[in-house]
């Protein structure tokens, strides 16, 4: 049996697939009476036409480079992650109980102790459900789906009974000291200049970057990485190796919860300063998407991110500069999902098989 | 709490119940022949919006209940493609149904009818009317079974009935006719279905559009029934809930009235009174929330009796060469 070429397996097919998505999602555009080339343009130059439509893609980017690559490393241990929106809900927590608890004196260790407290928090959202997954063999999906509405619900407790400041009608926690503020596109040297006051790309992008490094690392040059890639693949087989199920579901989605959680330095502490409800806004969710068209390797997640940060920045100038309402992107969030995930094998098993019978017809010849 | 208030707050709860009922059903014809549905909030959504929007435009509230099912069974298809004939993943699938019926459906709305994502408000014909059954009038003010009469079982629109009368048809096709002996074995064991010579690409394709049928009919009820119109994201994890009800009930037909009516209850009740006051401690409304997704992770760890699935649920089927 003759395998196909690797760049048909990770190029090739996922930007078919891609192509088709955004293809139907332009057939949309036009169902609803608008320009689909127009839209392509207002999102182009609103997303990557000016620095201001940078900062702002990057730092939608770096949400889902961490919320990616939390669904990525579960999924290498067969593990479907869908808690990532409750376990970065949980994150933003850790992270809002971090900096409120003491005056932390410069932002460079306030970041340090807040992605201790955001990865804590999440990773231990993650931890009930993976450990009924590992030792009750409750269905990992279902749980996290309950999880997230569980999480929603414990967050609106904190917000409104707890952490709420005395007289203040919102649900949200009182804002950070200006000492933990994360420094800005704007405010690194000689780049900072190009971005303007107001963008909320910050220090957390390269934190993500730093962490798809790690992931990488972790899961393809690691003893715990090769478990878990052997788990993934066969349990039967690495249960034979003496690779211990609990351990690595476990360990797996603590890593996976954890890097969720993360996300919260970015739009908790870099960007709203408090903690609201609602912050996520469904980062985790795009995470799966990421995840998927990134083909669960840390540089597919990163580039994946970056076009879905691309996508979400343009798709909130489209609502502003157009009549199309930016739920465009969750239609266009949901074809990806569905063709890279779901329909792979629409496009995957002919082409494999072509490339097999052009192989075979070779070494015929 | 007098006798009233508790017949208000059942009622409330067998309207509140109602769509996940319907929904709870119509994941358990899809798990059972082996299909799992994570998709039935978005075909809820679905059929919510298009039900809403033809009931607007026609003023007719049954054109409108064929749209909304129309719209839901279209849902239904596109899980049925990707899970019965590509094999994908119907996790993966069901995740993509749901965000397509969340952003179609505003998407539309807007378009059609400028309302910031809903429908026009529905009147007369285009909702479906509380039906008062013979006699409700008369007995109205008969202590105990009169009240339950007129105020709990009669004033409620004819799909309450409707779902209420699908448990026992449910559970007899299910379990009394051919067609729901094989729906059950191709959840459970495919090949044996395939050896029998019976299609199960043809039985899979069924029972998800059974599926389609069901979730449409409570998405409908959302739009026509219990509001006048479709609003953004009106099922608010309704399908997510129906899901823990069928888990609950361990994919059987008459635990899931109970369980549904026990998770419209739970809503009923915190909509009447947010904070529960129990004397030691005050339950807050975020806790009555997550109730039913709580006592879903418990029966999943099997804490109180064991859940579980049908076996050949969530693998596609490949057949023998």
């Amino acid at each position: 049996m003759e395998k196909t070429p690797k760049w048909v397996d990770v190029a090739l097919i996922p930007v078919l697939n891609l192509l088709i998505a955004f293809v139907i999602s332009g057939i949309v555009v036009l169902l609803i009476g608008e320009d689909p080339v127009k839209a392509i343009k207002v999102m182009v130059s609103g997303a990557l036409g000016s620095p201001y439509g940078w900062g702002y893609t990057l730092y939608y980017s770096t949400n889902f480079i961490f919320t990616g690559l939390a669904v990525a490393v579960a999924y290498h241990a067969s593990q479907f992650n869908i808690g990532g929106e409750g376990q970065a809900t949980l994150g933003g927590l850790g992270v809002a109980l971090v900096l409120l608890a003491v005056p932390w004196p410069h932002w460079t260790i306030a970041l340090v102790a807040a992605m201790f407290g955001g990865a804590l928090f999440g990773a231990a959202w993650a931890a009930i459900p993976a450990w009924l997954q590992a030792k009750r063999g409750s269905h990992i999906v279902i749980t996290t789906i309950m999880f997230n509405f569980i999480g929603a619900s414990v967050l609106n407790y904190m917000l409104v009974n707890v952490l709420r400041p005395p007289r203040s009608m919102d649900p949200a926690t009182a804002r950070f000291p200006a000492a933990t503020h994360l420094p800005t596109f704007h405010d690194i040297p000689l780049v900072g200049q190009f971005f303007s006051k107001s963008v909320p790309a910050n220090v957390s992008f390269f934190i993500a970057i730093l962490a798809c490094w790690l992931v990488w690392i972790l899961i393809w040059r690691t003893k715990l990485g090769f478990e878990i890639r052997a788990f993934g693949r066969s349990e039967p087989a690495a249960r034979y190796a003496g690779i211990s199920p609990v351990k690595i579901v476990m360990a797996a989605m603590l890593i996976s919860g954890g890097l969720a959680g993360l996300m919260a330095i970015n739009n908790v502490m870099g960007e709203a300063h408090r903690l609201v409800l609602n912050s996520v806004e469904g980062a985790g969710f795009i995470g799966i998407a990421v995840a998927l068209m990134g083909r669960n390797h840390p540089f597919g997640v990163f580039l994946a991110a970056l076009l879905f940060g691309f996508l979400y920045q343009g798709g909130g100038e489209l609502a502003l500069e157009t009549t199309i309402p930016r739920e465009l992107i969750t239609v266009i969030q949901a074809l990806v999902i569905l063709f890279t995930g779901a329909f792979d094998n629409m496009l995957r098993a002919p082409i494999e098989s072509f490339f097999v019978a052009r192989a075979n017809a070779r070494k015929e010849a | 709490m007098d006798f009233a208030t508790i017949v208000e707050i059942l009622d409330s709860a067998v309207r509140l119940g109602t769509p996940l009922l319907l929904a709870c059903l119509a994941g358990l014809f899809s798990e059972r022949a082996g299909i799992f549905d994570i998709g039935l909030e978005g075909k809820m959504l679905m059929a919510a919006f298009f039900s809403g929007a033809v009931a607007a435009v026609t003023g007719n509230a049954w054109l409108g209940l064929l749209a909304g099912v129309g719209g839901s069974m279209s849902l239904a298809f596109v899980h049925g493609l990707a899970s019965i004939t590509f094999r994908g993943n119907q996790l993966i699938s069901g995740v993509a149904v749901n965000f397509l019926a969340s952003g179609f459906t505003v998407l539309i709305a807007q378009s059609w009818f400028h309302q910031g994502g809903r429908t026009p408000q529905l009147s007369g014909n285009g909702r479906f009317e509380p039906i008062t059954l013979p006699g409700a009038e008369a007995v109205k003010d008969v202590p105990v079974i009169g009240q339950i009469y007129a105020n709990l079982l009669s004033g409620h629109s004819i799909l309450v009935y409707v779902a209420f009368a699908m448990v026992p048809i449910t559970w007899w096709v299910l379990f009394r006719t051919r067609f729901g002996l094989r729906l059950r074995a191709v959840g459970e064991n495919p090949e044996s279905v395939d050896t029998a010579g019976i299609s199960v690409i043809r039985l899979r394709y069924t029972a998800v559009a059974i599926t389609g049928v069901l979730a449409g009919l409570g998405g409908v009820y959302l739009a026509t029934g219990l509001a006048a119109g479709f609003v953004k994201e009106m099922t608010a994890g309704r399908g997510y809930i129906a899901l823990a009800a069928l888990i609950f009930a361990k994919w059987r037909p008459v635990p899931a009235l109970g369980a549904t009516m026990l998770f419209g209850l739970l809503e009923a009740i915190s909509n009447r009174y947010p904070n529960i006051d129990l004397g030691v401690i005050t339950l807050p409304i975020q806790f009555m929330q997550a109730v039913p997704y709580i006592l879903t992770v418990i029966i999943l760890a099997g804490f109180i009796g064991k859940a579980i699935p049908p076996r050949a649920g969530g693998q596609p089927y490949v057949k023998e060469r």
